[in-house]
């Protein structure tokens, strides 16, 4: 195979490589060491076992939904216990899951080390952040072990504060102390940002993954405690009464509506912007070009981080906002949805002129632009407010949703591990075996989801345990898909498990990429840089690149 | 957006036989239809633009072909292209999506009014003339009707996806929708909003019914006493008619002609009297004391059903004068109380 011009992988002899004696891994021994680290790596790796953890388990629960609607009857379990099924997917999914993956453990490993520095600004907070991610997480499974909880992830009032009697309050502690935990790491990368780039690492030279994780952390710290907030109220509603939603106390029913949206519309963009950085880079790399129109998908980052802000009510359109405000905020909808056009285009046009290989990270970051571009054009239609009233609270929202954040951030997620699993192990995962997961995560994802749209514009429901026979077709279909992309979840756990110890050395930079992240031993050492960088290059800079790598051919030969 | 008539029946037609796509079955759905394929056409297109960019880009750029890329920084003009194109089209959507809004929510003035309480976890249609229906709705085609919305508990959503229709039913708050259905049938009522246990049993059938049948259907299934009826009944046995009299000497306002007027406060605001006005006044009276009146009527919290409520609001929207008020006084202080009503909840 003349494997040399159809890929750039470029490992070392592996007769003569080893990986290197001293590094962040091998450091320090024992469980302690790990659980008392303040390394950002280490914590990286802690946050990417958990996160694993849990996102098999809230698998499990998407694994049972489908297994029930497979049939228009209510057949499978009790409708209490389908309505705990998807409340926990969603709990699980989205607070332990989404919002903490690429930040909590791509971010925590490469921002320091992308901008020249030994660790974050407080390794300590850092560690902490990752003890309340587990502190919520047993809450949570607290939660489901003592019986459940049936809220559904948006624990919508009155029903949560008066009418349920399973275990809300407990789950609501749960994702209040993960947020205290999203929310420090969101502060920590801010200050790091901000304070400790290496010399001559200006803003404009910053890995646009860099740029977009600044942009999820101002997101996580200003939205996350109105979030807080109104888990304290519905605590409080459903232990004392305070009464702030209650139309019969004088409260307002709406209020809750406002203030979770006011949240979680920003937590969407969370969400996806850490995805997006890694999106960048992967396509960079693999076309061996700067992105095109740096600032511009810089700046998108921000204004999308801004206008997030401002939209909140759009998941109010039929709950009788006034029709000021629902132009107002379906404008701003629309507004909020070009910077992301804007990306996509950018991207795109990364390739032109480019050298395009086409490894896993490569065919993760395609099936990213195919479904975030459906995604995204998926929200303009809820955005727009005529065409909302018919698709909200149908599938086809729950079909938009998961184009987003699965077909969006967790391939962006999945295209980041293959990509930084070398610097992360020292190894490389099985090449042509990734390649085939990432084919069938694909495959599998549209069986699942595009069905759904129609199941939506047809009228079903979301959260139905039992739905009209004419249904059927379309959710054997759904139901077909998701084991397909089961699968294509199962695969990347048992090889890259395989690869710790099998796969072959990776070497410093097996991708031949530009990042400051290349160009240090794979894995890091503890402190990363034996000598601080200092960055006389702009970033994705492939001519300095090919320079540094003939000047170090010269001068080893 | 003009496809030819034809061309439309015969799409929708083909969709609608491969269960692809729901029934238009109201006025309003051919406007949303219209607006969903405008938005797939430029998904669709989008998309293609989107892949033909990779795919053309990965063929022709890719290492075997070019094996050493040339490096460009960007390009304004491109980027302003990206920029103002999606913007416009999305800008053409907010548009028109506006113009749906506000078809689907406006109603016509010339509409007839059912009200619908929603419940875990059925739904309870009450039409004017004193027609009961659970999980099941009568409308004629060819008029327009509204309904009047509202939830005895938890947030309920009313859908009829063949009407391309759907709105919230809060508690404590009246929302309201309306649809003018085009064909006889049936269709789905959905609740779409979460709302506990059985959510998903919260369905039921419109039926909709040619002009003549409607009329017949009314007169079958009438319970022989009209939603303004029960509430003549209610205003007499939870006392209201002792201080609305309408006599000069009254402690209460007069409530005859009332609704739909504008009315001053003690506080100096003016408000509209509209169904959820009267609804509140009845509830939480101490919030609009009308001008010149004592703050002195009681809270009717917790002891009328929303039924009650909804029988009580239909009875003052219809009173034009006191004479039956007066009369019914003369009844009840004779000691003949009135009969319960089924909407009088229990203590
Ligand atoms: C182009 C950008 C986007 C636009 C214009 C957009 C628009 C919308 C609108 C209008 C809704 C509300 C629909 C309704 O409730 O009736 C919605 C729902 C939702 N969107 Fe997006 N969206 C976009 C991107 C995203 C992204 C990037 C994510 C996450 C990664 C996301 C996640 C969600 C979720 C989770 C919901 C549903 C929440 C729920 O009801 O449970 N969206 N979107
Ligand atoms: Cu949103």
């Amino acid at each position: 195979m003349s494997t040399t011009s159809t890929t750039i992988v470029n490992l070392p002899d592996q007769r003569t490589a080893r990986i290197p004696k001293r590094n962040y891994l091998n450091n320090e021994d024992g469980l302690l060491s790990w659980l008392f680290t303040g390394d950002h790596k280490r914590i990286a790796i802690l946050y990417l076992i958990s996160i694993t953890f849990f996102f098999f388990i809230g698998g499990a629960f998407a694994g049972l939904i489908r297994l029930e609607l497979l049939t228009p009857q209510a057949d499978l379990v009790a409708s209490d216990t389908y309505n705990k099924f998807f409340s926990m997917h969603g709990i699980i999914m989205i607070f332990l899951f989404l919002v903490p993956s690429v930040p909590a453990t791509l971010g925590n490993f490469l921002i320091p080390i992308m901008i020249g520095a030994k660790d974050l600004a407080f390794p300590k907070v850092n560690l902490l952040s990752w003890y309340l991610y587990w502190i919520g997480g047993l809450f949570t499974l607290a939660a489901l072990v003592l019986g459940g909880v049936d809220t559904g992830w948006t624990f919508t009032t009155p029903l949560s504060t008066h009418y349920l009697n399973t275990h809300v309050v407990t789950a609501a502690t749960g994702v209040f102390i993960i947020g205290f935990s999203s929310i420090f790491t969101g502060l920590n990368f801010i200050v790091t940002l901000h304070r400790m780039r290496a010399p001559g690492m200006t803003w404009f030279r910053l890995p646009l993954f860099c740029w977009s994780n600044y942009a999820a952390s101002i997101l996580m710290v200003l939205g996350t405690p109105v979030l807080a907030i109104t888990l304290v109220l519905v605590a409080l509603e459903r232990l004392v009464g305070i009464g702030v939603f209650d139309p019969t106390k004088g409260g307002d029913p709406l209020l809750f509506q406002h203030l979770f949206w006011f949240y979680s519309h920003p937590a969407v963009y969370i969400m996806i912007l850490p995805g997006m950085g890694v999106i960048s880079e992967v396509i960079s790399t693999f076309s061996r070009k700067r992105v095109f129109g740096y600032t511009a998908v810089a700046f998108s980052s921000v204004a999308i981080a801004l206008f997030g802000f401002f939209v909140w009510a759009h998941h109010m359109f039929i709950m009788g906002v006034s029709n000021y405000s629902a132009l107002v905020f379906s404008l701003l909808t629309m507004l909020v949805a070009v910077p992301s056009a804007i990306k996509i285009f950018n991207w795109a046009f990364t390739l032109q002129k480019g050298s395009i290989t086409f490894e896993t990270p490569m065919l993760y970051a395609f099936g990213f632009l195919g479904l975030f571009t459906i995604g995204g054009m998926t929200g303009v239609f809820l955005g727009a407010l005529g065409m909302d009233i018919h698709l909200t609270e149908t599938y086809f929202i729950v079909a938009h949703f998961h184009f987003v954040m699965v077909g969006g951030m967790l391939m962006a997620f999945l295209a980041g591990i293959h990509f930084w699993w070398p610097k992360m192990t020292g190894r490389m995962y099985p090449e042509s075996l990734s390649k085939l997961a990432a084919v069938t995560t694909f495959i599998g994802f549209n069986l699942t989801f595009l069905p759904q749209f129609i199941l939506g514009y047809l009228g079903m429901p979301r959260r139905y345990h039992a739905y009209p026979p004419e249904f059927q077709v379309l959710n054997v279909l759904s139901t077909a898909g998701a084991t397909v992309l089961g699968i294509g979840y199962m695969l990347p756990l048992l090889y890259l498990g395989w690869s710790l110890k099998y796969g072959a050395i990776a070497g410093n930079n097996p991708w031949q990429a530009t990042g400051l992240e290349w160009q240090i031993q794979s894995p890091p050492l503890t402190e990363n840089f034996i000598e601080t960088p200092i960055m006389d290059h702009e970033a994705y800079d492939y001519e300095w690149l090919a320079h540094k790598t003939a000047q170090e051919v010269t001068t080893v030969g | 957006m003009h496809i030819s008539p034809v061309l439309w029946q015969f799409l929708v037609k083909w969709l609608n036989a491969s269960a692809l796509f729901p029934r238009e079955a109201s006025t309003i759905a051919p406007y949303a239809d219209a607006l969903y394929f405008f938005l797939l056409l430029i998904t669709v297109v989008g998309l293609a633009l989107v892949g033909i960019l990779i795919f053309g880009f990965s063929i022709r750029y890719r290492k075997e072909k070019h094996p050493v890329a040339i490096q460009v920084e960007g390009s304004t003009l491109l980027e302003a292209t990206w920029t103002i194109i999606p913007l416009a089209l999305f800008l053409i959507v907010f548009v028109w999506g506006a113009l749906l809004y506000f078809r689907i929510y406006n109603p016509p003035t010339n509409a007839m009014n059912i009200y619908v309480i929603g419940k875990q976890w059925m739904w309870k249609a009450e039409h004017p003339g004193g027609q009961h229906e659970i999980n099941a709705l009568h409308v004629p085609t060819g008029r327009p009707v509204q309904l009047t919305m509202i939830s005895q508990d938890v947030f309920h959503s009313f859908s009829i996806p063949d009407f391309r229709v759907k709105r919230e039913v809060i508690p404590g708050r009246y929302s309201t929708v309306w649809f003018q259905a085009t064909t006889p049938g049936t269709y789905h009522i959905f609740c779409t909003q979460y709302c506990g246990t059985n959510h998903s049993a919260m369905i039921g059938e419109v039926t909709v019914l040619s002009p003549d049948d409607y009329d017949k259907w009314t007169q079958e299934s009438t319970s022989g006493m009209s939603l303004a009826q029960n509430g003549e009944r209610l205003f007499a046995s939870m006392g209201c008619n002792a201080c609305h009299s309408g006599s000069a000497a009254a402690r209460g306002p007069n409530l005859a002609g009332v609704y739909g007027s504008k009315l001053q406060l003690t506080n100096g605001s003016q408000v509209l009297v509209n169904d959820a006005y009267l609804r509140d006044a009845i509830l939480n009276p101490s919030q609009h004391i009308t001008a010149g009146y004592a703050p002195i009527m009681p809270t009717y919290q917790g002891q009328i059903s929303e039924d009650g409520l909804i029988d009580l609001v239909e009875y003052i929207k219809a009173m034009q004068s006191n004479y039956r008020v007066q009369q019914t006084l003369t009844t009840s202080t004779s000691n003949q109380a009135a009969p319960t009503t089924p909407g009088v909840m229990k203590p």
